[in-house]
Formats: structure tokens, C-alpha cells, sequence
């Protein structure tokens, strides 16, 4: 039951952890790194709370062994603003009130950018069936779906 | 559709500022339950019974222990006995007994030095079992031959003779109930049936607990409540309340289910065994569904009289509700809403709190509101249908208004049921045109709201910014509604006001964020503690300019002279008076302990069109609309978050979700995948009208605005449903399996 | 557990025929770490096929199929537009299986090899004739995909034996396929029913039909009987009739807690004449 040597790339840093090979990427990303923002909601992929980018790809990152990011790129909710510039997604889940008790929002935020980063005019309906794999037990949705359609027309620039 | 009587020129109240822990939250820094580690932490595991009712034989953890890592294994055996009680209950919901007494019951626990370690050592800790006959279903447990569950539980409200599974009976009313049914034109009755449904929060529990030899403990733990985990955890574990510190998390929702304790005391038992290092518990999604509490499932009977023109004479409501093993099924509140909505001459309630082999029942948004509502207002709705008359109309000729005797007991002070009815009227979506399929719901629903035990301290800081401590965790934004009335009290701006939730150590007793109660009582205790130190303020200022601190008035921010010194001396402000505070007097804070009155009850009405594929038996929901009284929306963006996450979590619970039990007693939807909760491309818009009758009892007229919501979707879309098909179904949750079943049960029929 | 990360397919099996306890496979994990999760499954040995050349490709076969990588995700399938146009009903089989989130890592060989009557993707991969290739010890054989599933949780695949690649054939002139499903939210369940049908149109007459129903039986079943009752119509109400009769007729579905057996057979005919209407339609090159 020996431990695996991990090196990987998380939020543009190069990182080593040790991990035993039923260890989930988010177990390591949340006790080996100490990146605790990805959540476990489920670990059944049926929550979306732990929601990472792995090489540019959204996945639940409760479904993803740490050994496999070996030489991957990682991307998380701690790495979505730049300094103290946020993202427009999460200005605007701010502004509109998007988030109650914010336990699903990192994971919505990451889901969201992915959403953005290939189609930045989605539609609502778009929208809501792109997070249909993030629950959300406090806003009913509402909120959280315009926050991601102001978002994106303000990074369309026709906001 | 502000009703004001109140003071209308607010800078803070109204307004929508971004919330003060919104960066924290949208950058993933919020810490939450499962996000502390501490020097030294061990982490747990808990076996759990895979038997719905079977008596624990013997449990060997020899195998646990001889891991290396592995360092402490407790039962229920290193637990102090001869408790009563709900400490009784809360103790074995704890850690089975002798008896474990639903599927997920915790048996025994484990602590070791690694996450995998701790599974890997409960799946080795041998449990022997002999299993028992178990019963699941409210009516079956009300049977006379039904197992009895747990012997002993039943209180002085039950008549000796009733069956074993029954532990409370209520029974109240007021009116000549047979003089109202005989005044009717048509009486119906019918009966109801509703599923147990969970929370679902989607934060599994998690806490890190201490505890040493000496007695003294603290622990991190996400909860509605902390000073509640500090006194279960004591009483089931025999400590002194106040050795205990307890820090609330950030909490990921909780909606009433994360007011109690379920395993907070093992971290604590196990971390006393292993020599006070610090364990941590963390609930995966299955234990959460298995074993913490859902709601209780219900069986209802629901008599009413109606006159020819609608107008209601009589109501009569039989409920049976199973709370899991353990008294505490909601169904003294279910009563108490059933009728609530309605002035009616006559009103008779009769309940039935049972045992069943499922889990403790914990509290859920509006507990029983949501049951009772669904049978009174499907009922209401029957007979509209079956007199000709429009749903609206009938609920104004019978709305409860102020002056009203309320069905359960008090005379109604100002409400704002009838405006609600009439927002909805005027509303466009009620008048939008519906094709072939597509049916309309309204219904209404009622919450009491609710004060509890409260303790807040303000203080204010060197350069006149302002603290504000408080016990109510916050769960949907309280901190951001509590920093603008603080605010709005002190004159200064939002950003200037931190509110910070505070452990146990900082103040008096609290009751959680619970009963929609954070930004009444506690906005209104925090109100009041800031007066108290506007009234130093004054007091230094008066000081200063040697006048008398009454002709001292308090305006934007400032100590003004008033009376026949106004204009004699400058403003004083804020920012002056704090920073000089060391050299006049020393701190100014303010304080406020004790049980906030003026508590105002809160009405709702929802209107919903859905559509219903006739092949299939799916339900669309196309338009929502939720009008409710706030009485004041101090943070309107986060009073609208309240309406439409209530809403929907009344649409799971009229749709999809339900424990689903097998033969076995076993829970069989233990994951997301099966406890079906909406998701987002299931739903449309929920639009929101805030209604604003200003609460009297509350300095910025609040009334709670969390829970009401919640209860008005389950009538409302079974009313659509029946619109739509002309079925009517009376079992939630409708099902496609349901609906398509009653669609063809009526094209046979 | 001991992690592999075999270069070849014959190393994979040659590791998984020498170790004697417990293997799984692993290419998107999606239901394997959930078993890891849940304690169903723990694995002596797991074998990561990811790292074998080649299992994240999507080719053209020189007979104008298809071959497409085990690793291969959904949403990799879904983006690939070439493959999107010869066989919607296979990828939008695929793209039901779980969240976004989850399309980053699930594979059809995954779906497959889970052996879930209710599997998303495998009726589609029926209907169109699929095959693939599974690899042991002593070479590699082509394999009906429709053989591959002996009941729930089950495969015919043996111990050391891998799928090591999955073959479309080609979709040829005036063809169309469709999939869905019924479910009771909009998304995130599994299937209540599912049905796939492809069919081929000489004029506006079907030539060619395949049904195949999926959660209705211990694995997914091809209906002859509902090809049958389409293969010379134009699809008119009589044939869509005899359709649904014939997919009812065919499922014998179990009771549990997603669904009775009287829904699912009655949901069983709905959803056979959806699905037939739609492939028509995308036969008729009306709608991709």
C-alpha cells in the first residue's frame, strides 16, 4: 500500500504530493495541497461541488485519482481570480446575489468558466442544462443563472 | 407594494449590498466544516447498522485495534447511562444501544491516523446482529400489531390503550365543528399522503472535536447552532456546558437539519480515548441521507365545509406522522398550520406523533407546514373545482386577516395573507394563456416565525467602526442584513459594520439560525445593543460639552445638541467620540440578552403552470411566481433567494424526492443519483413579488421570510397537476410513474 | 491497491492474467472510483489503460467507419463533428451518461463494460451495428457490442480480457440513428427506458431498421419484431403503432425504485415511436 509520487501543475504552480492510489484528485488537492475551495459534495460525480479543470477539460474532481494528474494541469476555484482582479463570473455572483451559502459555488463558478470559455453567448436554457450536474440546494437556480448570462455579456463586452 | 407606517427614508435598508463574506466565498477561502485541520488530528470513521431494527449482539473491534495507526474504538459502552429524555433520544440517535434501530444507525466509531486508515478499520470491526422485525410506513407502524420500536418513549399526552409506535397525541379546537359541517353546502373529505423527504443540504456534516481527560473540549463543526452541539454533546456525554467551546464554520446549508447533534459526540468520545488529539469527522453523502435527519413522512385526513359561495365553515385535520425511531414528528406545527390561512368558525385537530424504523426526523424549513398545507389546500382546491369557484377569490372570502381568531389559538395582529392574493391576481403570469396539457396552481401556506433565546454585543472600535457579535451562524446572507440595520441604527455605512458569528465562549446562550428567526431576533437584539451605544456616545459627548446627556441627540452618525443647545456645538462624530473613547470612559459597546417579542407570522401564495405529457406522466413546471410578506425586506436580493430556494425545494418535494425503502427496511436511494433534487434545467425562472406589511413587533418591521416558501409548492403544483389532467393526486411526491398511473386510471374510468 | 499504468493493451492484460486477486481497468474512472467510494469495489490491482498510444483517438476506418479510442470521452465524442453527423443517435446516447462534469472523464467502453441494462450509450452502439475489440493474452477478436453484456453488472468478458477499441461501420447513404431516454428530472438520472433506432430509407420507405431498447431487461435487448414493424412502411401511424406494440411486447422490465415494470413497458412504445420519427427525420437529412 506505498505511496505515489506526484508531480503536477495546480493553478500554473508545479507541485509534489504523496498519494495512495485510492485517493481521489480532490482528497489531494483538499489534505495534500490544502486547497480546500473544491468541495465534497457527494463523491459520486452527482453534485459538481468538487468541479476542476484537469488539462482544460471540467471534470468532478471526486472521480479522478490523485495518481492520474501525474504530469497534468490542474486548475481550481483558488486560481480563478488574478491577484485581486476577480473573474467577471465571480463579480457578478457577488452583485446578484448568487450564492446563499456558497458550499456549491466554487464548483459552479469552474463550471461556469467552462461554459464561457467555449461559448461565450449561451443561451439560458444553455445555461441551466451546461450545470445541470451542479446542485444547488439554496438560490432555486435563479440567481446563479443570471449571474453566468450578465457575466458573459459583460465579457461579450455588451453589457 | 410597500405598506409602510414606518419611517420610509432608510440609506442601508432596501438597498442590495454585496454581502460582507461574498469574496471569501467566490474564491473558495470560506472555511467550512470538513476544511480544518488541527496539530495532531486524527480522523474517524463510524460502522453503521445495515439492519433497519436488530438487536446488537456483540461487537468486536480487535481487529481495528491491531492496525498500526489505529487508536481509539468507542460503542455506546463509553457512554454515560441512565439518561432521560431528549437526551435519551439524542444519545441513542448518537450511538446505537442495545438496539440498532434504523438502517445507518451509528455503531460503533474509530479513530486513526489517516482518512483510508479509519475506513479501512471500520470495515474490520465486527458487528453480530440478530435481526428484528422492523416497520417503515406511518400506517403500518399505527397498527396494533406493529412492532414496538422503542418501549418507554411515549409521553403523558397518550391515552393508555393507544398502540405501542404512538408517542404523542394532540388533540385541540374551538367551534361547534358538527354546527359548521351542517352549514355547509358540500363537506368533503379526503385523505393525504406524503413521502419523507431530506434537506439535502449539500455539506455533508463535518466536525473536528477535542476532548480531554481534564473535561475541557472545543470543537469546529458546521451548525445552525453551536451553543445546541455545546449542550448535547454535554448531556450526552456527561460534561460541564460551559468547558465546552464550540466555533461554527461557514455552513453549507442546513434548513433545519443541522440544528442537532448526530456524530459531534463521537469526535468528542473519540478523541477522549485518544488521549485528547483532535478527531475529525466528515459524513459522506450516503451516511448524510442514512442517517441524518430527514423529514417525516405523513398520512393525513383533511374534512372541510363549504357554503354554496365559497365560504369555509368547518375544518376537521387527522394527521399521523412517524418521525423515524424517536419522538419529534412535526405534526404539533403541521396542526397548528393547517388551518392557519383561514377564518373559520369552527376547526378541530387531531395528531399522532409514531415510531418507525428510519432515522431521527430533524427539523426541515416550516417543519409540518409543507404536509398540512398540501392536504388543506389540494382540498380547498377540490372543492373550488367541484363549486365553480375561482381559487383566488375563495382564499380572499376566507383569508385570515388582522383580528382573526387563528385556528391555533392567538388573534392575528397585522398580516399579509390577503395582500399576497392580491399580488399574485394582478400578477401578469396568472394571466397568461395556457395550451393543451398545461394546468394552473395556486396555493398559500403559513409560517409562525420564531424568537429563541438571544445574546448580541456590539462594540465600537478606535476610529468609530463598528463589531457586532452574534450566535446566529450564518446560513443565506443574515451577516449582510444584520450589518445594514446595525448600520442604518448607527448612522454609518455598510462597510463600516462587521458582524462576525462568534464560539460559544463569546456570549450568552443562542438558538441556532433556525425558525426563520436570525434577522428578526437577532437583528432585533443587535438593534437594540446598538442603541445602547449610541446612548454612551451621547453620554460622552454630553460630558464634554458639559450639558445634559438628554438634550444629546444621535443623527447620521453624529452627537448632535438638541433642544436649547441645538447648534451650540458642533457634530460630534463617530469617528471623535471612539477615538477618545480610553480617555472618556473606556469601551462603548452595547449588549442585548433575553427572548425578542413582537414575533410577526408570514404568509405566501405561489402560482404555478405546469405541463404534463400525457404519454409519459412527466411534469414541466413552465412559470413559478411566489408573492410573500417579508414585512420589511431589509436585503431584498437575499429575501428573493429565500422565496425561490423554498420554492424549489417544495418542487422536489411535489415531484421527485422521496426515501425510497425496500423489504429489507433499507434505505435504497442513499446518493444524489436517487434522491432525485431539482436541478437546473428542470426548472424555469421563479419569479418573486415581496410583499411588505411591516411587522409592528420589529424596530424595521422584519418578519422571517425563510421557511413560509416552502410550503405553498406542494398544493400549488398538485393543483396545476389536476388542472392539467384532471386527476387528482393526493400521494406525493407525483411521480411520472404516479401521474401517467392516474392519467390512465381516468381515460379506463 | 497497486496503481498500473501499462504502454500496451498486451501488458495490461499480461498484468492483470498474473495478478490473482481483484483488477479493475481504468480509463474515465466514472464508475469505478464511485464502487472505490462506495467500498463495493476495492481493487488489488488497477490497471490505468490512459497511457496506451493511441486510446484517445477518433479514426476513420479505410471502409469509412470508425474506430474510436477507449479513453475517448464523451464530451471529446460529442465534439468531433465529422463523427456527430454519421451517428447523432451514438453520441447523443453517450452525452446522457451523467453531468457535464462527467462527460470530461466517461467512456463508451466504460458504459459498456459496467454492464448496466440502463446504460445510455449501449443501446445506440447496438442499433448501429458496433463492435469491438477485445484483447487477452492470446490475441484479439472482434465482438458484437450486443454481446458483450450477460446481465447487470455482468460482461461475457473474461478475466485478463480487455476491450482494447470500439468500430462503428459506416453510416452510408439516406441513414439516420436517434437515442433517448425517459427520466424523471431533465438530466442526471439513469434510465427509466431508453431506446435507440436506426434506420435507412430507400426513398421515403425504410430499407433498414434496428430497435434496440435498453432498462427493459437484464441487458439491453435488440427488438427484430419493432424493426420489422417499420422495415417497408414510411413510418405512417399504423407502422408507429405496430412499433410500439412490438417494443412493448419485447420489454419485460423489473419493478424497482426508478420505475414499475407497467411504466417502463408502456414508456417502452413512447419512446420507440419518438425515437423512430426522429431517426427518420435525420434519415431524410432534415435534421442532423
Amino acid at each position: 500500500m506505498s505511496k505515489i509520487h506526484v508531480t503536477t501543475t495546480v493553478n500554473g504552480d508545479t507541485v509534489e504530493f504523496l498519494a495512495d492510489p485510492r485517493e481521489t484528485l480532490l482528497d489531494c488537492l483538499r489534505d495534500r495541497l490544502g486547497l480546500t475551495g473544491s468541495k465534497e459534495g457527494c463523491g459520486t460525480g452527482d453534485c459538481g461541488a468538487c468541479s476542476v479543470m484537469l488539462d482544460g477539460r471540467l471534470v468532478s474532481s471526486c472521480l479522478v485519482l490523485g495518481v492520474e494528474a501525474e504530469g497534468k494541469t490542474v486548475d481550481t476555484i483558488e486560481g480563478m481570480a488574478s491577484g485581486d482582479d476577480l473573474h467577471p463570473l465571480q463579480r457578478k455572483f457577488i452583485e446578484h446575489a448568487a450564492l446563499q451559502c456558497g458550499f456549491c459555488t466554487p464548483g459552479i463558478l469552474v463550471a461556469a468558466k467552462a461554459l464561457l470559455d467555449q461559448n461565450p453567448d449561451p443561451s439560458e436554457s444553455e445555461v441551466r442544462y451546461w450545470l445541470a450536474g451542479n446542485l444547488c440546494r439554496c438560490t432555486g437556480y435563479d440567481k446563479i443563472v443570471n449571474a453566468v448570462m450578465d457575466a458573459a455579456a459583460e465579457m461579450r463586452g455588451a453589457a | 407594494m410597500a405598506k409602510d407606517e414606518f419611517n420610509t427614508g432608510f440609506k442601508l435598508v432596501g438597498t442590495r449590498p454585496n454581502r460582507p463574506d461574498g469574496l471569501d466565498k467566490v474564491t473558495g477561502r470560506a472555511r467550512y466544516g470538513a476544511d480544518m485541520t488541527m496539530p495532531g488530528m486524527l480522523w474517524g470513521a463510524v460502522v453503521r447498522s445495515p439492519h433497519a431494527h436488530a438487536r446488537i449482539k456483540k461487537i468486536d473491534a480487535s481487529k481495528a485495534l491491531a492496525l498500526d495507526g489505529v487508536k481509539a474504538v468507542v460503542t455506546r459502552a463509553d457512554f454515560p447511562t441512565g439518561l432521560t429524555g431528549e437526551d435519551w433520544n439524542l444519545q441513542e440517535n448518537s450511538m446505537a444501544g442495545d438496539v440498532a434501530l434504523y438502517d445507518g444507525h451509528a455503531v460503533a466509531a474509530v479513530a486513526a491516523t489517516s482518512a483510508l486508515l479509519a475506513q479501512d478499520a471500520a470495515a474490520l470491526i465486527e458487528v453480530e446482529y440478530e435481526v428484528l422485525p422492523h416497520v417503515i410506513d406511518v400506517d403500518d407502524a399505527i397498527k396494533p400489531d406493529a412492532p414496538a420500536i422503542r418501549p418507554g418513549s411515549a409521553d403523558h399526552s397518550v391515552p393508555e390503550g393507544f398502540p405501542a409506535n404512538v408517542v404523542r397525541y394532540i388533540d385541540y379546537g374551538h367551534g361547534d365543528l358538527e354546527a359548521g359541517f351542517a352549514a355547509a353546502d358540500l363537506v368533503m373529505e379526503k385523505t393525504y399522503l406524503t413521502e419523507a423527504t431530506h434537506q439535502g443540504y449539500i455539506e455533508p456534516q463535518a466536525c473536528v472535536g477535542q476532548l480531554g481527560a481534564d473535561g475541557k473540549g472545543e470543537m469546529w463543526v458546521c451548525t445552525q447552532g453551536h451553543w445546541f452541539i455545546r449542550q448535547m454533546c454535554s448531556a450526552i456525554l456527561g460534561l460541564e456546558v460551559a468547558q465546552l467551546r464550540i466555533t461554527a464554520s461557514e455552513i453549507g446549508g442546513g434548513f433545519g437539519g443541522k440544528t442537532m447533534v448526530f456524530m459531534e459526540p463521537l469526535s468528542l468520545a473519540l478523541s477522549k480515548k485518544a488521549g485528547g488529539r483532535p478527531v475529525k469527522l466528515v459524513m459522506n453523502r450516503a451516511e448524510v441521507l442514512r442517517a441524518t435527519g430527514p423529514t417525516a413522512s405523513a398520512s393525513m385526513d383533511v374534512k372541510i365545509g363549504m357554503t354554496r359561495d365559497g365560504r369555509m365553515t368547518a375544518g376537521k385535520a387527522v394527521f399521523r406522522m412517524q418521525g423515524g425511531a424517536f419522538p419529534g414528528a412535526p405534526v404539533d406545527s403541521a396542526l397548528d398550520c393547517a388551518f392557519a390561512n383561514y377564518d373559520m368558525p369552527a376547526v378541530y385537530h387531531e395528531g399522532f406523533d409514531v415510531l418507525a424504523n428510519r432515522p431521527k426526523a430533524a427539523a426541515y424549513r416550516a417543519p409540518g407546514s409543507p404536509m398540512a398545507a398540501f392536504a388543506v389546500e389540494s382540498l380547498v382546491d377540490e372543492m373550488c373545482r367541484e363549486l365553480g369557484l375561482d381559487p383566488i377569490d375563495t382564499r380572499l372570502k376566507n383569508a385570515a386577516r388582522e383580528g382573526t381568531k387563528a385556528s391555533y389559538g392567538p388573534t392575528y395582529n397585522k398580516i399579509g395573507l390577503v395582500e399576497t392574493l392580491e399580488a399574485v391576481k394582478s400578477h401578469p403570469n396568472y394571466a397568461e394563456p395556457l395550451g393543451p396539457n398545461q394546468g394552473r396552481g395556486v396555493a398559500s401556506g403559513f409560517w409562525f416565525n420564531y424568537n429563541g433565546d438571544t445574546a448580541v454585543s456590539m462594540a465600537i472600535a478606535e476610529d468609530g467602526t463598528a463589531q457586532v457579535s452574534v450566535g446566529t451562524p450564518d446560513i443565506g446572507g443574515s451577516r449582510a442584513s444584520l450589518a445594514m440595520m446595525v448600520g442604518e441604527t448607527l448612522g454609518v455605512p455598510y462597510e463600516h459594520v462587521r458582524v462576525n458569528v462568534v464560539e460559544t465562549g463569546a456570549l450568552g446562550i443562542n438558538e441556532p439560525t433556525h425558525g426563520s428567526r436570525a434577522t428578526f431576533a437577532t437583528g432585533k437584539a443587535a438593534v437594540v445593543a446598538t442603541e445602547q451605544a449610541i446612548a454612551e456616545m451621547c453620554r460622552r459627548a454630553a460630558a464634554e460639552w458639559d450639558i445634559d446627556p438628554d438634550a444629546v441627540e444621535w443623527i447620521d452618525g453624529s452627537a448632535q445638541p438638541a433642544g436649547p443647545n441645538a447648534g451650540k456645538f458642533p457634530p460630534m462624530k463617530i469617528g471623535e467620540i471612539a477615538g477618545k473613547m480610553s480617555t472618556t470612559g473606556g469601551p462603548i459597546a452595547g449588549h442585548y440578552e433575553g427572548f425578542p417579542d413582537g414575533v410577526g407570522v408570514s404568509f405566501g401564495t405561489h402560482v404555478v403552470d405546469v405541463e404534463v405529457d400525457p404519454e409519459t406522466g412527466h411534469t414541466k413546471i413552465l412559470r413559478y411566481l411566489v408573492a410573500q410578506d417579508a414585512g420589511r425586506a431589509i436585503h431584498p436580493a437575499y429575501v428573493e433567494g429565500q422565496f425561490q430556494g423554498g420554492a424549489v425545494q417544495g418542487i422536489g418535494w411535489a415531484l421527485n424526492e422521496e426515501y425510497v425503502y425496500g423489504e429489507d427496511g433499507r434505505l435504497q436511494n442513499a446518493t444524489f443519483l436517487d434522491y432525485r433534487v431539482p436541478v437546473a434545467s428542470d426548472l424555469p425562472k421563479i419569479d418573486t413579488v415581496i410583499v411588505e406589511v411591516p411587522n409592528p413587533g420589529h424596530p424595521y418591521g422584519v418578519r422571517g421570510v425563510g421557511e413560509t416558501g416552502i410550503a405553498p409548492p406542494l398544493p400549488a403544483i398538485a393543483n396545476a397537476v389536476a388542472a392539467a389532467t384532471g386527476q387528482r393526486l393526493r400521494h406525493l411526491p407525483m411521480t411520472p410513474v404516479k401521474v401517467l398511473e392516474a392519467i390512465q386510471a381516468g381515460q379506463d374510468g | 491497491m497497486h496503481y498500473h499504468t501499462p504502454a500496451t493493451f498486451e501488458d495490461a492484460v499480461k498484468i492483470a492474467a498474473d495478478c490473482g486477486g481483484v483488477t479493475r481497468f481504468l480509463a474515465g474512472g466514472t464508475d469505478v472510483l464511485v464502487q472505490m467510494r462506495a467500498g463495493a469495489v476495492i481493487p488489488n490491482d488497477l490497471i490505468d489503460l490512459k497511457h496506451v498510444p493511441g486510446v484517445r483517438d477518433i479514426t476513420r476506418t479505410p471502409e469509412g467507419g470508425w474506430r474510436i479510442g477507449i479513453a475517448v470521452s464523451g464530451a471529446e465524442l460529442g465534439a468531433h463533428d465529422a463523427l456527430c453527423r454519421d451517428w447523432p443517435g451514438v453520441v447523443e446516447g453517450m452525452e446522457l451518461v451523467g453531468s457535464t462534469q462527467v462527460q470530461g472523464r466517461a467512456t463508451l467502453v466504460g458504459n459498456l463494460c459496467n454492464g448496466s441494462p440502463a446504460a445510455d450509450s449501449v443501446p445506440g452502439l447496438v442499433a448501429a451495428g458496433a463492435t469491438v475489440t477485445v484483447t487477452g493474452v492470446n490475441g484479439s477478436r472482434e465482438v458484437p457490442v450486443a454481446e458483450i453484456p450477460a446481465g447487470p453488472g455482468r460482461t461475457v468478458l473474461q478475466p485478463g480480457e480487455v476491450i482494447s477499441a470500439i468500430s462503428l461501420p459506416a453510416r452510408g447513404v439516406n441513414g439516420g440513428d436517434a437515442y433517448q431516454r425517459f427520466i424523471p428530472r431533465t438530466e442526471m438520472d439513469i434510465a427509466v427506458v431508453g431506446c435507440a433506432v436506426n434506420l435507412r430509407l430507400d426513398g421515403d420507405t425504410i430499407s433498414e431498421a434496428r430497435v434496440a431498447l435498453g432498462a427493459v431487461a437484464p441487458t439491453v435487448i435488440t427488438v427484430q419484431a419493432a424493426a420489422d414493424a417499420i422495415i417497408g412502411t414510411t413510418l405512417d401511424d399504423v407502422a408507429l403503432d405496430a412499433l410500439a406494440d412490438a417494443a412493448r411486447a419485447a420489454a419485460n422490465p423489473i419493478s424497482d425504485k426508478r420505475g414499475t415494470a407497467e411504466f417502463r413497458t408502456h414508456v417502452s412504445g413512447v419512446l420507440a415511436q419518438r425515437v423512430a420519427r426522429l431517426a427518420y427525420t435525420r434519415a431524410k437529412g432534415a435534421e442532423k
